[in-house]
C-alpha cells in the first residue's frame, strides 16, 4: 500500500473526497485531443485534397515528396513518394515537427498526463499507478528536447505565414486578391505565432535564463512581453490547435469541390 | 444569519481513525476554521487542530476540505451550499499525528538539503547592491507562507511514499529557483543539483501546486518550468554547452 493509503497516513478508504466534477476537465481534454489525433491521422494518410491554388493545408506544408501536387512544393521535392515499396504520404515527412512541438509543450504535458495517463487525473485525486519516475527516464526524458521542436516550429511558422501570403493570389496566380481561404490561412498562421511566442521555452530563450535583467534591457523587455503572452499559453495552445484543424478542413473542402473559395476581390 | 452546518471531521491517529458526523452552528461570514473551533468548544473537546494567525499568513491550518488542500482560515463556509456537508480531513500526503494534525517534518528535512545563498566572497555585510528588476522575480517566491499545500497535493509524493527520499517538492523548487535567479548568488551547479539531487525531473508539471497555492504564486510557470529550462541549458543542450566553452555565458553555471 502506497500513496494516500500508506500506513502512516490518515486511514481514509476513498481515493479522493472531492465533491466537485473533477473528472469533467480531463474528460473534455481527452475527448478533444483524441478527436484531433484521429482526424490528423486520417488526413496525414489520406494524401489528397491538400492543395488547390492558392491554398495548401498546414498538414502538408511544406510538401517535400515527389508525389506532391504540382505547385504545392515550396521547398522542392527531396523525398521519394515511396520507400521499400511502401507509399508514404508527404505529410508524414514533416508531421513529426509540429507534433513533437505540441507533444513536448509544457501545457500539453499537463493536459495529457492528466487526461490520458491519469498521473494524476486531477489534483488530490489518487492516481492508479503503483510506480512513478516522472520525466527522469526514457522515453519521458525526451521531453527535455522541447526547445529543438520549438526552433523547428518557428521555421514552420515562417513557411505557413508565407503560404498565407501566397494566398493573396487567385487560382490563376495573379496577386492582389483576397478570399475566405486567405483569411483562414492568415488566422492559422497568426494563432501559431501566438502559440509559439507564448511558449515557456521562448520565454526562457529570450531572457528567462538571465541572472541580471538590468544588464540586458532589450532582452528584459522581450521577456516581459512574452511573460504577458505566457499567461495565455493554454488558450493559445487550444485555439491554435483548432485553427490548424479548421484550416485543413477548409482547404480539404475547397480542394475536394465541396466548398467554393469565396473571393472578396 | 446562523445555520446548522453538517460536517464530517476525520478523527483518529496513525493506527486508526474515521470520519465522524457532526452538526454545528455556522454564522454569516465565518470560515471553516471558525466552525471547527466551535465543534472543539462544544462537542469535541479533544479535537486536535493546528492553527495560529487566522489570516492566511502563517500556513498552520492546512487541511483538506471536501478533498481539496486548503487553508481552513481562508475557506468561507458560505462558499458551500446550504445542504452541502463539509468534509474535513488532515493532509493526506503526510503522516497523521492526531485528528487534523499531521507531521510535516519531511518539509523541514528537505529545506535543510537545499544549498543556501552564497554571495561573492569579497562582499562585506551591508555592501550587497541589486537592482529591482533583478530581484523582482525572486520576490514572488518570497511570498510563500510554507503552508505545504503544494507539497500535499503534489502526486509525486502524495501518491508515492517511496519518492520522498529523492524529491524535494514544489515548495523547495521555488526556493531553488529563487536562489538560482538571485543576482548575487554564485553557487555553481545549482541546476544540476536540482535535477540530480532534488528530483526536479520527477515533476511532470501537472500544475496542482499552482492551483492550491493560497498566495497565488505561479509555482509551475515561474519557478519549476524556468528551472527545467535551465537544467536543459546545462544537461540536455549540447549547443549551449559548446557555447559556454567558447564564450562565457551568463546564467550557465
Amino acid at each position: 500500500m502506497s500513496g494516500v493509503f500508506s500506513p502512516t497516513r490518515a486511514k481514509i478508504k476513498e481515493r479522493t473526497l472531492r465533491t466537485d466534477k473533477w473528472w469533467l476537465q480531463p474528460a473534455i481534454t481527452f475527448g478533444v485531443l483524441i478527436s484531433f489525433v484521429i482526424y490528423a491521422t486520417f488526413r496525414a494518410f489520406e494524401n489528397k485534397y491538400y492543395f488547390v491554388e492558392p491554398l495548401i493545408s498546414p498538414f502538408y506544408s511544406p510538401c517535400l515528396s515527389t508525389s506532391c501536387i504540382e505547385g504545392s512544393s515550396l521547398l522542392g521535392q527531396p523525398f521519394n513518394n515511396e520507400y521499400f515499396g511502401i507509399g508514404i504520404s508527404p505529410s508524414l515527412f514533416i508531421l513529426i515537427f509540429p507534433l513533437g512541438f505540441r507533444m513536448t509543450c509544457y501545457y500539453y504535458r499537463k493536459a495529457y498526463y492528466r487526461a490520458f495517463w491519469m498521473s494524476p487525473p486531477a489534483c488530490a485525486v489518487a492516481e492508479p499507478h503503483t510506480k512513478y519516475t516522472g520525466e527522469t527516464r526514457a522515453p519521458l526524458i525526451l521531453q527535455n528536447g522541447h526547445r529543438w521542436f520549438f526552433y523547428f516550429g518557428l521555421i514552420f511558422n515562417v513557411l505557413l505565414t508565407y503560404d498565407a501570403i501566397l494566398a493573396f493570389r487567385n487560382a490563376e496566380g495573379n496577386w492582389g486578391h483576397l478570399s475566405v481561404g486567405t483569411l483562414v490561412l492568415l488566422l492559422n498562421a497568426t494563432l501559431l505565432w501566438l502559440y509559439s511566442m507564448s511558449c515557456h521555452t521562448c520565454r526562457h530563450t529570450l531572457g528567462g535564463r538571465l541572472k541580471h535583467f538590468s544588464k540586458h534591457p532589450v532582452r528584459y523587455k522581450l521577456w516581459s512581453w512574452v511573460s504577458v503572452l505566457n499567461h495565455k499559453h493554454p488558450t493559445f495552445a487550444w485555439i491554435s490547435l483548432f485553427g490548424v484543424a479548421f484550416a485543413d478542413i477548409y482547404v480539404r473542402a475547397v480542394a475536394s469541390g465541396a466548398w467554393t473559395n469565396f473571393y472578396f476581390f | 444569519m446562523a445555520r446548522n452546518l453538517k460536517m464530517r471531521i476525520w478523527r483518529g491517529d496513525a493506527d486508526n481513525g474515521a470520519l465522524q458526523d457532526v452538526t454545528v452552528e455556522a454564522n454569516e461570514g465565518e470560515v471553516v476554521l471558525d466552525v471547527i473551533h466551535r465543534v472543539q468548544a462544544t462537542q469535541m473537546g479533544d479535537l486536535a487542530v493546528r492553527w495560529n494567525c487566522k489570516a492566511g499568513k502563517c500556513g498552520s491550518c492546512s487541511m483538506e476540505i471536501n478533498g481539496k488542500p486548503r487553508l481552513a482560515c481562508m475557506t468561507q463556509v458560505a462558499s458551500y451550499g446550504d445542504e452541502e456537508t463539509i468534509t474535513v480531513t488532515p493532509l493526506r500526503a503526510f503522516p497523521v499525528i492526531k485528528d487534523l494534525v499531521t507531521d510535516v517534518s519531511f518539509n523541514y528535512r528537505k529545506a535543510m538539503e537545499i544549498p543556501s545563498y552564497e554571495p561573492p566572497a569579497n562582499l562585506k555585510p551591508g555592501e550587497a547592491r541589486m537592482e529591482q528588476i533583478d530581484v523582482e522575480r525572486s520576490q514572488e517566491f518570497r511570498k510563500c507562507i510554507e503552508c505545504f499545500l503544494c507539497q500535499d497535493t503534489c502526486h509525486v509524493i502524495r501518491d508515492h511514499e517511496e519518492n520522498k527520499k529523492s524529491f524535494a517538492g514544489p515548495r523547495f523548487f521555488i526556493r531553488i529557483a529563487e536562489l538560482d535567479m538571485h543576482p548575487l548568488d554564485i553557487l555553481k551547479n545549482r541546476k544540476q543539483k536540482a535535477q540530480e539531487e532534488h528530483g526536479l525531473g520527477m515533476c511532470n508539471i501537472t500544475k496542482c501546486c499552482t492551483e492550491v497555492c493560497p498566495e497565488h504564486i505561479r509555482i509551475t510557470d515561474n519557478a519549476i518550468i524556468p528551472m527545467k529550462e535551465r537544467v536543459v541549458d546545462v544537461k540536455y543542450d549540447p549547443v549551449r554547452w559548446l557555447g559556454t566553452k567558447i564564450r562565457k555565458r551568463e546564467g550557465i553555471v
